[in-house]
């Protein structure tokens, strides 16, 4: 059980300035919905304020002293992202817009160059829709196909006949953990597999470098994309990590300045790692913002987000299994060692577009749809989940405020 | 948002009128909300003084997208299908009542707007009276 006294929660809480605004109902806003977008501390919004007001400048051509810091500051950034996730070289972070932009960067640069008809790009029934289109654009350009790795009917990947599945397989492009179940991907049982048939593994993980230790050299990755929003960052920054040597053997994705060495009329040569894919300016004061939220992560520690995630998540179902003679239908492992902070729901006959209007009401924020995994949902029935996501700043009262909500809307539909 | 779901909002929910499909429609259009994945069928009957004398609707989504349609279709009945074109969202603000939020107004909306592409393709290929 979370303690609702503790301390580090209490003053995790208060650094989150939303978090203190009652909703224009006058209701405490309960933030659940963390998967979608994470909340911003305010050192994070300090760090965007401190950028525009005292040393806005572009980074890497300007000689004078605010251009010089700002690229220190960006670079630094990079630098904090490369550390994160334990990459071998700084030039290894890609800076983008996403995770989505991250992935389809792989899908026009490595794919276009790699991808060959006949190839087989092996992904699973339950991808974020970014990880799943792309790879349906690159199979029709390039004539390779689509295989997937089936899922039980509790959400888990199905990998007993992995080695099967892999046959042929020229890239594995998975996601670390489902954003609808929350479920978490055992990469270590897959990854090694397909790196013992030369298969390329790209990991989609904009659900998993948030709320838990990510560590790509111990999962021997190829790529591995995230986003900076869902993370305590700015929207608008993402990254793509993509190790050495193969993005050296990439072509550009987009073309401008700053990824150049040398532009004559009739060709170019282009810029080192990691520039050679950042064309144009960049979000600078995003990626700096992103590397404040990495500092503040850093400071909490990842094994306590994850710890309090799981604790979180046990509490949420020990108090929401009352409600399941009521028809409350709780989808995925409902173990919190297999899933990350999300859970996804739906109660009786009550649409999950009503129980997230229903739950509005009292200042709760959830999501209710198809949480872009629409091939998910078609497989699995259900026309739209309602989905509670955590993340650090959430508190036992938290679920307990949903639960009450959940009450009410019984209450609504006569249920 | 919570008064909206009143008993008559969550009878037409539970029991929806006219809902299925006909045999043999004169028109039939359909409709998803991608945001949300409401969808809507309407079939329309039109007799041949261009009344709506049956009509069917089918689909799945929220409380307030199938309450709607289901109203909706009640008022279709014995109308002009000249007028069912010219329906505006009024219609079904009459019918559910007050309390929908503008994020909903789409949910609230959907019926009708498949209703209205039903009978402007139709009357789109009515011949010209002169």
């Amino acid at each position: 059980m979370i303690a609702v006294g503790d301390a580090k929660l209490a003053s995790i809480v208060a650094d989150f300035p939303i978090l203190s605004h009652p909703t224009s109902r006058g209701k405490r806003l309960v933030y659940l919905d963390s998967a979608a977008t994470s909340q911003k501390p305010q050192s994070v919004i300090d760090a965007l304020v401190e950028y525009y007001s005292d040393y806005n400048a572009n980074i890497h051509r300007g000689v004078y002293e605010i251009a010089a810091r700002a690229t220190d500051a960006f670079e630094a950034a990079r630098a904090k992202v490369a550390r994160f996730i334990n990459a071998a070289d700084t030039r290894e972070i890609i800076w983008t817009r996403n995770a989505t932009e991250a992935i389809n960067l792989v899908g026009y640069s490595w794919g276009l160059q790699n991808v060959k008809s006949g190839d087989v790009i092996l992904t699973s029934e339950l991808e974020h829709h970014s990880n799943l289109v792309p790879w349906q654009l690159l199979a029709e350009k390039t004539g390779a196909t689509l295989r997937f790795i089936p899922v039980d009917h509790r959400g888990m990947l199905v990998l007993e006949d992995v080695d099967t599945l892999l046959r042929g397989v020229k890239l594995l492009a998975i996601s670390h953990v489902s954003n609808t179940l929350g479920t978490i991907t055992p990469l270590e049982k897959i990854v090694p597999r397909a790196r013992a048939i030369g298969a390329t593994v790209l990991v989609d993980g904009a659900q998993a470098v948030p709320h838990l230790a990510v560590d790509v050299r111990a999962l021997d990755v190829d790529f591995y994309a995230f986003s900076g929003h869902k993370m305590l960052g700015p929207t608008g920054i993402g990254v793509l990590y993509g190790k050495r040597a193969l993005l050296e053997s990439m072509p550009p994705f987009l073309a401008g300045g700053d990824m150049i060495r040398k532009v004559e009329f009739e060709r170019t040569s282009f810029n080192d790692l990691p520039w050679k894919f950042e064309a144009g300016t960049s979000n600078i004061a995003d990626a700096i913002g992103l590397g404040a939220a990495i500092d503040y992560l850093d400071r909490v520690g990842m094994d306590w987000v994850r710890g309090h995630e799981r604790e979180l998540v046990a509490y949420a179902l020990e108090r929401l299994a009352p409600l399941e003679a009521r028809g409350l239908a709780i989808y995925g492992p409902k173990d919190p060692a297999l899933i990350s902070g999300v859970l996804s729901f739906n109660f009786a006959d009550i649409h999950a577009h009503d129980l997230a209007s229903i739950l509005d009401t009292d200042g709760i924020c959830v999501r209710a749809g198809h949480h872009c995994t629409m091939p998910l949902m078609e497989k699995m029935g259900w026309p739209a989940t309602a989905r509670a996501s955590f993340y650090l700043y959430n508190t036992a009262a938290d679920v307990d405020v949903l639960v009450a909500g959940l009450e009410k809307a019984a209450a609504v539909f006569k249920l | 948002m919570d008064d909206f779901y009143r008993d008559f909002i969550l009878d037409h929910y539970r029991n929806p009128r006219n809902f299925g499909r006909l045999d043999q429609p004169t028109v039939s259009a359909e409709d998803l909300n991608p945001l949300c994945g409401d969808e809507i069928r309407m079939d329309l009957h039109v007799n041949g003084a261009g009344i709506v004398d049956d009509v069917r609707f089918s689909g799945k989504g929220c409380a307030i997208s199938q309450a709607s349609a289901s109203m909706l279709t009640e008022e279709l009945k014995g109308m002009r299908l000249e007028d069912v074109a010219k329906l505006t969202k009024e219609v079904v603000l009459e019918n559910v009542g007050i309390g929908i939020s503008p994020t909903r107004m789409k949910c609230a909306t959907l019926g009708l707007r498949v209703a209205k592409s039903a009978a402007i393709g139709e009357i789109a290929g009515w011949p010209d009276e002169e």
